[in-house]
Protein backbone atom coordinates (compact mmCIF):
# COMPACT_ATOMS: atom_id res chain seq x y z
CA UNK A 1 0.00 0.00 0.00
CA UNK A 2 1.21 3.49 -0.75
CA UNK A 3 1.41 6.16 1.91
CA UNK A 4 -1.53 7.95 0.34
CA UNK A 5 -3.70 4.85 0.65
CA UNK A 6 -2.57 4.34 4.24
CA UNK A 7 -3.67 7.87 5.12
CA UNK A 8 -6.81 7.79 2.96
CA UNK A 9 -10.40 7.05 3.84
CA UNK A 10 -10.71 3.82 1.85
CA UNK A 11 -10.41 0.26 3.26
CA UNK A 12 -7.14 -0.07 5.20
CA UNK A 13 -6.82 3.72 5.33
CA UNK A 14 -6.29 5.41 8.68
CA UNK A 15 -7.61 8.84 7.65
CA UNK A 16 -11.00 8.60 9.35
CA UNK A 17 -9.55 7.18 12.58
CA UNK A 18 -6.90 9.90 12.75
CA UNK A 19 -9.50 12.61 12.29
CA UNK A 20 -11.67 10.97 14.96
CA UNK A 21 -8.59 10.93 17.21
CA UNK A 22 -8.11 14.66 16.63
CA UNK A 23 -11.76 15.26 17.59
CA UNK A 24 -11.35 13.21 20.79
CA UNK A 25 -8.20 15.22 21.59
CA UNK A 26 -10.22 18.43 21.21
CA UNK A 27 -13.10 17.04 23.32
CA UNK A 28 -10.87 15.82 26.15
CA UNK A 29 -8.94 19.12 26.19
CA UNK A 30 -12.15 21.18 26.23
CA UNK A 31 -13.51 19.08 29.11
CA UNK A 32 -10.21 19.48 30.94
CA UNK A 33 -10.28 23.25 30.42
CA UNK A 34 -13.82 23.39 31.89
CA UNK A 35 -12.80 21.29 34.93
CA UNK A 36 -9.70 23.47 35.27
CA UNK A 37 -11.79 26.66 35.11
CA UNK A 38 -13.86 25.58 38.12
CA UNK A 39 -10.82 24.39 40.10
CA UNK A 40 -8.77 27.41 39.02
CA UNK A 41 -11.40 29.95 40.08
CA UNK A 42 -11.74 28.16 43.44
CA UNK A 43 -7.98 27.99 44.04
CA UNK A 44 -7.46 31.61 42.91
CA UNK A 45 -10.08 32.83 45.38
CA UNK A 46 -8.40 30.75 48.11
CA UNK A 47 -5.01 32.26 47.31
CA UNK A 48 -6.48 35.77 47.35
CA UNK A 49 -8.40 35.26 50.59
CA UNK A 50 -7.18 36.72 53.86
CA UNK A 51 -7.89 33.42 55.62
CA UNK A 52 -4.37 32.01 56.13
CA UNK A 53 -5.12 28.25 56.12
CA UNK A 54 -7.20 28.65 52.92
CA UNK A 55 -4.44 30.67 51.25
CA UNK A 56 -1.90 28.01 52.27
CA UNK A 57 -4.01 25.23 50.72
CA UNK A 58 -4.32 27.25 47.51
CA UNK A 59 -0.58 27.85 47.48
CA UNK A 60 0.16 24.16 48.04
CA UNK A 61 -2.20 23.19 45.20
CA UNK A 62 -0.48 25.39 42.63
CA UNK A 63 3.01 24.40 43.83
CA UNK A 64 2.36 20.65 43.70
CA UNK A 65 0.42 20.49 40.44
CA UNK A 66 2.79 22.80 38.60
CA UNK A 67 5.93 21.17 40.02
CA UNK A 68 5.24 17.45 39.48
CA UNK A 69 5.45 15.78 36.03
CA UNK A 70 2.11 15.60 34.22
CA UNK A 71 2.63 11.91 33.52
CA UNK A 72 2.83 11.16 37.25
CA UNK A 73 -0.47 13.00 37.86
CA UNK A 74 -2.14 11.02 35.08
CA UNK A 75 -0.92 7.76 36.72
CA UNK A 76 -2.24 9.00 40.08
CA UNK A 77 -5.74 9.76 38.74
CA UNK A 78 -5.98 6.73 36.44
CA UNK A 79 -4.66 4.03 38.81
CA UNK A 80 -5.85 5.75 42.00
CA UNK A 81 -9.28 6.44 40.53
CA UNK A 82 -9.62 2.87 39.30
CA UNK A 83 -8.77 1.36 42.70
CA UNK A 84 -11.25 3.77 44.35
CA UNK A 85 -13.97 2.69 41.90
CA UNK A 86 -13.09 -0.98 42.51
CA UNK A 87 -13.35 -0.44 46.28
CA UNK A 88 -16.81 1.16 45.85
CA UNK A 89 -17.81 -1.73 43.58
CA UNK A 90 -16.73 -4.26 46.21
CA UNK A 91 -18.70 -2.40 48.88
CA UNK A 92 -21.76 -2.72 46.63
CA UNK A 93 -21.13 -6.44 46.22
CA UNK A 94 -19.42 -6.45 42.81
CA UNK A 95 -16.38 -8.71 42.60
CA UNK A 96 -13.36 -7.98 40.43
CA UNK A 97 -11.60 -4.97 38.94
CA UNK A 98 -13.46 -1.89 37.75
CA UNK A 99 -11.62 0.71 35.68
CA UNK A 100 -12.23 4.45 35.66
CA UNK A 101 -13.30 5.38 32.09
CA UNK A 102 -10.13 6.63 30.41
CA UNK A 103 -11.81 9.73 28.95
CA UNK A 104 -12.97 10.79 32.42
CA UNK A 105 -9.63 9.96 34.07
CA UNK A 106 -7.70 11.82 31.38
CA UNK A 107 -9.92 14.91 31.41
CA UNK A 108 -9.77 14.97 35.23
CA UNK A 109 -5.96 14.66 35.33
CA UNK A 110 -5.31 17.30 32.66
CA UNK A 111 -8.06 19.43 34.25
CA UNK A 112 -6.36 19.31 37.66
CA UNK A 113 -3.06 20.42 36.09
CA UNK A 114 -4.77 23.09 34.00
CA UNK A 115 -6.56 24.27 37.18
CA UNK A 116 -3.21 25.07 38.79
CA UNK A 117 -2.14 27.19 35.81
CA UNK A 118 -5.60 28.78 35.45
CA UNK A 119 -5.56 29.75 39.14
CA UNK A 120 -2.46 31.86 38.51
CA UNK A 121 -4.08 33.40 35.40
CA UNK A 122 -7.25 34.39 37.31
CA UNK A 123 -5.27 35.67 40.28
CA UNK A 124 -3.18 37.88 38.00
CA UNK A 125 -6.32 39.11 36.20
CA UNK A 126 -8.00 39.99 39.52
CA UNK A 127 -4.95 41.89 40.70
CA UNK A 128 -4.93 43.82 37.40
CA UNK A 129 -8.29 45.45 38.22
CA UNK A 130 -7.72 49.08 39.18
CA UNK A 131 -8.25 49.31 42.96
CA UNK A 132 -10.10 52.62 42.43
CA UNK A 133 -12.89 50.78 40.61
CA UNK A 134 -13.43 48.40 43.52
CA UNK A 135 -13.43 51.33 45.96
CA UNK A 136 -15.87 53.26 43.76
CA UNK A 137 -18.20 50.24 43.69
CA UNK A 138 -18.03 50.07 47.50
CA UNK A 139 -18.64 53.82 47.75
CA UNK A 140 -21.86 53.69 45.72
CA UNK A 141 -23.02 50.88 48.02
CA UNK A 142 -22.84 47.86 45.71
CA UNK A 143 -23.26 44.55 47.53
CA UNK A 144 -20.55 41.89 47.32
CA UNK A 145 -22.45 39.89 44.74
CA UNK A 146 -23.34 42.89 42.57
CA UNK A 147 -19.71 44.04 42.66
CA UNK A 148 -18.57 40.59 41.55
CA UNK A 149 -21.07 40.54 38.68
CA UNK A 150 -20.71 44.12 37.42
CA UNK A 151 -17.08 45.04 38.17
CA UNK A 152 -14.93 41.99 38.90
CA UNK A 153 -16.12 39.26 36.51
CA UNK A 154 -16.22 41.25 33.24
CA UNK A 155 -12.69 42.55 33.78
CA UNK A 156 -11.22 39.27 35.07
CA UNK A 157 -12.51 37.52 31.94
CA UNK A 158 -11.04 40.19 29.68
CA UNK A 159 -7.63 40.24 31.39
CA UNK A 160 -7.51 36.44 31.55
CA UNK A 161 -8.01 35.69 27.84
CA UNK A 162 -4.31 35.82 26.77
CA UNK A 163 -3.30 33.65 29.75
CA UNK A 164 -6.12 31.20 29.06
CA UNK A 165 -4.88 30.88 25.49
CA UNK A 166 -1.51 29.74 26.83
CA UNK A 167 -3.16 27.29 29.24
CA UNK A 168 -5.24 25.84 26.39
CA UNK A 169 -2.11 25.23 24.30
CA UNK A 170 -0.41 23.62 27.29
CA UNK A 171 -3.42 21.34 27.95
CA UNK A 172 -3.69 20.41 24.27
CA UNK A 173 -0.11 19.13 24.38
CA UNK A 174 -0.58 17.52 27.82
CA UNK A 175 -3.58 15.63 26.44
CA UNK A 176 -1.16 13.56 24.32
CA UNK A 177 0.02 11.96 27.59
CA UNK A 178 -3.49 10.56 28.18
CA UNK A 179 -2.57 8.02 25.48
CA UNK A 180 -0.91 5.97 28.27
CA UNK A 181 -4.41 5.17 29.62
CA UNK A 182 -5.42 3.72 26.24
CA UNK A 183 -7.86 6.48 25.24
CA UNK A 184 -7.93 6.54 21.42
CA UNK A 185 -7.10 10.22 21.00
CA UNK A 186 -4.74 11.56 18.35
CA UNK A 187 -1.48 10.39 19.96
CA UNK A 188 -2.77 6.89 20.73
CA UNK A 189 -4.32 6.50 17.26
CA UNK A 190 -1.04 7.54 15.59
CA UNK A 191 0.77 5.05 17.81
CA UNK A 192 -1.59 2.18 16.92
CA UNK A 193 -1.49 3.05 13.21
CA UNK A 194 2.32 3.27 13.29
CA UNK A 195 2.63 -0.06 15.10
CA UNK A 196 0.24 -2.07 12.96
CA UNK A 197 1.56 -0.79 9.61
CA UNK A 198 5.24 -0.52 10.68
CA UNK A 199 5.21 2.97 9.12
CA UNK A 200 6.37 4.73 12.29
CA UNK A 201 7.89 7.78 10.63
CA UNK A 202 4.90 8.45 8.39
CA UNK A 203 2.26 8.23 11.12
CA UNK A 204 4.17 10.23 13.72
CA UNK A 205 4.79 12.98 11.15
CA UNK A 206 1.10 13.01 10.23
CA UNK A 207 0.00 12.93 13.88
CA UNK A 208 2.41 15.74 14.69
CA UNK A 209 1.11 17.78 11.75
CA UNK A 210 -2.47 17.35 12.96
CA UNK A 211 -1.36 18.65 16.38
CA UNK A 212 0.27 21.63 14.65
CA UNK A 213 -3.00 22.36 12.84
CA UNK A 214 -4.91 22.17 16.15
CA UNK A 215 -2.49 24.46 18.00
CA UNK A 216 -2.23 27.07 15.25
CA UNK A 217 -5.99 27.17 14.64
CA UNK A 218 -6.76 27.58 18.33
CA UNK A 219 -4.07 30.26 18.59
CA UNK A 220 -5.90 32.19 15.89
CA UNK A 221 -9.25 31.78 17.69
CA UNK A 222 -7.84 33.03 20.99
CA UNK A 223 -6.30 36.06 19.26
CA UNK A 224 -9.65 36.93 17.75
CA UNK A 225 -11.33 36.57 21.16
CA UNK A 226 -8.68 38.86 22.63
CA UNK A 227 -9.40 41.52 20.02
CA UNK A 228 -13.13 41.09 20.57
CA UNK A 229 -12.77 41.56 24.32
CA UNK A 230 -10.54 44.61 23.90
CA UNK A 231 -13.03 46.32 21.57
CA UNK A 232 -14.34 48.61 24.30
CA UNK A 233 -10.78 49.63 25.15
CA UNK A 234 -9.81 50.80 21.65
CA UNK A 235 -13.10 52.69 21.23
CA UNK A 236 -12.53 54.40 24.56
CA UNK A 237 -8.98 55.34 23.51
CA UNK A 238 -10.15 56.77 20.20
CA UNK A 239 -12.95 58.61 21.96
CA UNK A 240 -10.48 60.18 24.36
CA UNK A 241 -8.15 61.28 21.59
CA UNK B 1 0.48 5.18 57.13
CA UNK B 2 2.84 2.33 56.46
CA UNK B 3 6.24 3.83 57.27
CA UNK B 4 8.17 0.71 56.22
CA UNK B 5 6.55 0.70 52.77
CA UNK B 6 7.07 4.45 52.35
CA UNK B 7 10.76 4.33 53.22
CA UNK B 8 11.31 1.32 50.98
CA UNK B 9 9.56 3.09 48.09
CA UNK B 10 11.58 6.23 48.71
CA UNK B 11 14.81 4.23 48.66
CA UNK B 12 13.87 2.58 45.34
CA UNK B 13 12.90 5.90 43.76
CA UNK B 14 16.03 7.72 44.96
CA UNK B 15 18.13 5.16 43.09
CA UNK B 16 16.55 6.50 39.88
CA UNK B 17 17.34 10.14 40.65
CA UNK B 18 20.81 10.08 38.96
CA UNK B 19 19.15 8.98 35.68
CA UNK B 20 16.66 11.85 35.92
CA UNK B 21 19.46 14.31 36.67
CA UNK B 22 21.56 13.01 33.78
CA UNK B 23 18.64 13.38 31.35
CA UNK B 24 17.95 16.84 32.72
CA UNK B 25 21.47 18.23 32.63
CA UNK B 26 22.39 16.82 29.21
CA UNK B 27 19.22 18.10 27.58
CA UNK B 28 19.44 21.55 29.20
CA UNK B 29 23.07 21.81 28.03
CA UNK B 30 22.53 20.68 24.42
CA UNK B 31 19.14 22.41 24.22
CA UNK B 32 20.74 25.68 25.33
CA UNK B 33 23.50 25.42 22.71
CA UNK B 34 20.99 24.65 19.96
CA UNK B 35 18.77 27.52 21.13
CA UNK B 36 21.70 29.94 20.71
CA UNK B 37 22.18 28.72 17.15
CA UNK B 38 18.46 29.08 16.38
CA UNK B 39 18.34 32.59 17.88
CA UNK B 40 21.39 33.58 15.83
CA UNK B 41 19.60 32.34 12.69
CA UNK B 42 16.35 34.02 13.69
CA UNK B 43 17.91 37.47 14.11
CA UNK B 44 20.56 37.10 11.36
CA UNK B 45 18.57 39.17 8.88
CA UNK B 46 19.07 36.48 6.23
CA UNK B 47 15.52 35.54 5.08
CA UNK B 48 16.47 31.90 4.47
CA UNK B 49 18.05 31.36 7.90
CA UNK B 50 15.39 33.33 9.72
CA UNK B 51 12.64 31.45 7.88
CA UNK B 52 14.19 28.14 8.91
CA UNK B 53 14.39 29.30 12.55
CA UNK B 54 10.76 30.45 12.47
CA UNK B 55 9.67 27.07 11.09
CA UNK B 56 11.76 25.21 13.68
CA UNK B 57 10.22 27.18 16.56
CA UNK B 58 6.69 26.71 15.17
CA UNK B 59 7.06 22.93 14.79
CA UNK B 60 8.76 22.16 18.12
CA UNK B 61 6.54 24.46 20.21
CA UNK B 62 3.33 23.48 18.44
CA UNK B 63 3.40 19.70 18.78
CA UNK B 64 3.55 17.50 21.88
CA UNK B 65 6.99 16.39 23.08
CA UNK B 66 5.79 12.78 23.28
CA UNK B 67 5.15 12.55 19.54
CA UNK B 68 8.57 14.12 18.84
CA UNK B 69 10.20 11.58 21.12
CA UNK B 70 8.43 8.64 19.45
CA UNK B 71 9.37 10.04 16.04
CA UNK B 72 13.04 9.99 17.06
CA UNK B 73 12.90 6.64 18.88
CA UNK B 74 10.72 4.58 16.51
CA UNK B 75 10.71 6.67 13.33
CA UNK B 76 14.43 7.07 12.62
CA UNK B 77 15.24 3.37 12.83
CA UNK B 78 12.88 2.71 9.93
CA UNK B 79 15.38 4.09 7.43
CA UNK B 80 18.20 1.88 6.19
CA UNK B 81 20.36 4.98 5.68
CA UNK B 82 20.31 5.59 9.42
CA UNK B 83 20.31 1.94 10.50
CA UNK B 84 23.48 1.18 8.57
CA UNK B 85 25.22 4.48 9.34
CA UNK B 86 27.85 5.11 12.01
CA UNK B 87 25.14 6.94 14.03
CA UNK B 88 23.08 3.81 14.66
CA UNK B 89 24.95 2.53 17.74
CA UNK B 90 24.06 5.87 19.39
CA UNK B 91 20.52 6.30 18.05
CA UNK B 92 19.65 2.77 19.16
CA UNK B 93 20.11 3.81 22.79
CA UNK B 94 16.86 5.00 24.46
CA UNK B 95 18.87 7.45 26.58
CA UNK B 96 20.37 9.14 23.50
CA UNK B 97 16.95 9.37 21.82
CA UNK B 98 15.39 10.86 24.96
CA UNK B 99 18.13 13.48 25.35
CA UNK B 100 18.01 14.29 21.63
CA UNK B 101 14.26 14.90 21.57
CA UNK B 102 14.26 16.79 24.90
CA UNK B 103 17.05 19.05 23.63
CA UNK B 104 15.40 19.62 20.23
CA UNK B 105 12.13 20.55 21.94
CA UNK B 106 13.54 22.85 24.63
CA UNK B 107 15.65 24.61 21.98
CA UNK B 108 12.45 25.84 20.32
CA UNK B 109 11.08 27.28 23.57
CA UNK B 110 14.42 28.67 24.78
CA UNK B 111 15.11 30.36 21.44
CA UNK B 112 11.98 32.46 21.83
CA UNK B 113 12.93 33.29 25.43
CA UNK B 114 16.46 34.34 24.42
CA UNK B 115 15.06 36.42 21.56
CA UNK B 116 12.78 38.28 23.97
CA UNK B 117 15.88 38.91 26.12
CA UNK B 118 17.77 40.28 23.10
CA UNK B 119 14.92 42.64 22.29
CA UNK B 120 15.14 44.03 25.81
CA UNK B 121 18.71 45.29 25.24
CA UNK B 122 18.34 49.08 24.88
CA UNK B 123 19.24 50.30 21.38
CA UNK B 124 21.30 53.15 22.82
CA UNK B 125 23.63 50.69 24.55
CA UNK B 126 24.28 48.95 21.25
CA UNK B 127 24.78 52.31 19.53
CA UNK B 128 27.16 53.44 22.26
CA UNK B 129 29.19 50.23 21.89
CA UNK B 130 29.32 50.67 18.11
CA UNK B 131 30.33 54.32 18.54
CA UNK B 132 33.41 53.41 20.55
CA UNK B 133 34.29 50.85 17.91
CA UNK B 134 33.09 47.52 19.33
CA UNK B 135 31.87 45.11 16.72
CA UNK B 136 31.03 41.49 16.12
CA UNK B 137 32.00 39.08 18.83
CA UNK B 138 33.17 41.74 21.28
CA UNK B 139 29.76 43.47 21.09
CA UNK B 140 28.01 40.16 21.74
CA UNK B 141 30.33 39.22 24.60
CA UNK B 142 30.39 42.55 26.42
CA UNK B 143 26.95 44.07 25.74
CA UNK B 144 24.38 41.80 24.10
CA UNK B 145 24.90 38.47 25.87
CA UNK B 146 25.14 39.69 29.50
CA UNK B 147 22.19 42.10 29.26
CA UNK B 148 20.00 39.73 27.25
CA UNK B 149 20.77 36.77 29.52
CA UNK B 150 19.89 38.79 32.61
CA UNK B 151 16.56 39.79 31.06
CA UNK B 152 15.79 36.27 29.87
CA UNK B 153 16.65 34.58 33.18
CA UNK B 154 13.20 34.65 34.88
CA UNK B 155 11.45 33.11 31.85
CA UNK B 156 14.35 30.72 31.32
CA UNK B 157 14.02 29.51 34.94
CA UNK B 158 10.42 28.55 34.20
CA UNK B 159 11.53 26.70 31.08
CA UNK B 160 14.16 24.80 33.06
CA UNK B 161 11.56 23.63 35.58
CA UNK B 162 9.36 22.52 32.68
CA UNK B 163 12.36 20.56 31.38
CA UNK B 164 12.73 18.77 34.71
CA UNK B 165 9.08 17.73 34.44
CA UNK B 166 9.51 16.70 30.80
CA UNK B 167 12.25 14.19 31.66
CA UNK B 168 9.37 12.00 32.92
CA UNK B 169 8.43 11.23 29.30
CA UNK B 170 11.72 9.38 28.84
CA UNK B 171 10.13 6.51 30.80
CA UNK B 172 7.84 5.91 27.78
CA UNK B 173 10.89 5.11 25.63
CA UNK B 174 12.18 2.70 28.32
CA UNK B 175 14.61 4.95 30.21
CA UNK B 176 14.16 4.04 33.87
CA UNK B 177 14.05 7.43 35.53
CA UNK B 178 11.98 8.39 38.61
CA UNK B 179 8.51 8.45 36.97
CA UNK B 180 9.11 5.17 35.13
CA UNK B 181 10.19 3.43 38.34
CA UNK B 182 7.19 4.95 40.14
CA UNK B 183 4.84 3.60 37.46
CA UNK B 184 6.40 0.13 37.81
CA UNK B 185 5.96 0.25 41.60
CA UNK B 186 2.32 1.33 41.22
CA UNK B 187 1.47 -1.52 38.87
CA UNK B 188 3.25 -4.02 41.15
CA UNK B 189 1.75 -2.90 44.46
CA UNK B 190 -1.43 -0.96 43.52
CA UNK B 191 -0.58 1.53 46.29
CA UNK B 192 -0.95 4.54 44.03
CA UNK B 193 -1.15 7.29 46.64
CA UNK B 194 1.94 6.32 48.63
CA UNK B 195 4.14 5.92 45.54
CA UNK B 196 2.81 9.17 44.07
CA UNK B 197 3.59 11.06 47.28
CA UNK B 198 7.20 9.83 47.34
CA UNK B 199 7.82 10.59 43.64
CA UNK B 200 6.11 14.00 43.90
CA UNK B 201 8.28 14.86 46.89
CA UNK B 202 11.44 14.03 44.90
CA UNK B 203 10.41 16.27 41.99
CA UNK B 204 9.33 19.11 44.28
CA UNK B 205 12.67 19.03 46.12
CA UNK B 206 14.62 18.93 42.82
CA UNK B 207 12.61 21.84 41.39
CA UNK B 208 12.98 23.80 44.62
CA UNK B 209 16.77 23.38 44.55
CA UNK B 210 16.95 24.38 40.87
CA UNK B 211 14.81 27.48 41.46
CA UNK B 212 16.94 28.45 44.49
CA UNK B 213 20.12 28.13 42.43
CA UNK B 214 18.65 30.23 39.61
CA UNK B 215 17.38 32.86 42.07
CA UNK B 216 20.91 33.06 43.47
CA UNK B 217 22.28 33.51 39.94
CA UNK B 218 19.68 36.22 39.28
CA UNK B 219 20.73 37.98 42.48
CA UNK B 220 24.40 37.77 41.53
CA UNK B 221 23.69 39.22 38.08
CA UNK B 222 21.64 42.14 39.43
CA UNK B 223 24.47 43.98 41.18
CA UNK B 224 23.87 47.08 39.06
CA UNK B 225 20.32 47.36 40.41
CA UNK B 226 21.42 47.26 44.04
CA UNK B 227 24.55 49.40 43.65
CA UNK B 228 23.07 52.93 43.99
CA UNK B 229 21.52 52.39 47.43
CA UNK B 230 24.64 50.58 48.67
CA UNK B 231 26.87 53.41 47.42
CA UNK B 232 24.66 55.99 49.12
CA UNK B 233 25.15 54.23 52.44
CA UNK B 234 22.34 53.09 54.73
CA UNK B 235 18.94 54.45 53.83
CA UNK B 236 17.64 57.28 56.05
CA UNK B 237 14.84 56.06 58.24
Amino acid sequence: MTSLQLLGFGPGGWGALLLLGALITLAVTATALAIGAVLGALVASMKLSRNLPLAAIGHAYTTVFRGVPELLIIYLIYFGGSSAVTAIGQALGYEGFLGLPSFLAGALAVGIISGAYQAEVYRGAYLAIAPGELEAALAVGMSRRLRLRRIVMPQVIRFAIPGLGNVWQLSLKDSALISVTGLAELMRTSQVAAGSTRQYFLFYIVGGSLYLILTSLSDRIFRRAERQADRSQSVAMIGRG
Amino acid sequence: MDIAFLSQTMATLIKAVPTTLLLFSLSVFFGGLLALLIVWMRVSGNPLLSGFARGYIFVFRGSPLLIQMFLVFYGLGQFGVIRYSFLWPFLREPMVCAVLSLALCTAGYSAEIFRAGLRAVPTREIEAARAIGMSGFLLVRRILAPVAFRHALPAYSTEIVLMMKSTALASLVTVWEVTGVAQRLISQTYRTMEVFLCAALIYLVLNFLILQALALLEYALSKHRRAPSAAAGPLPR
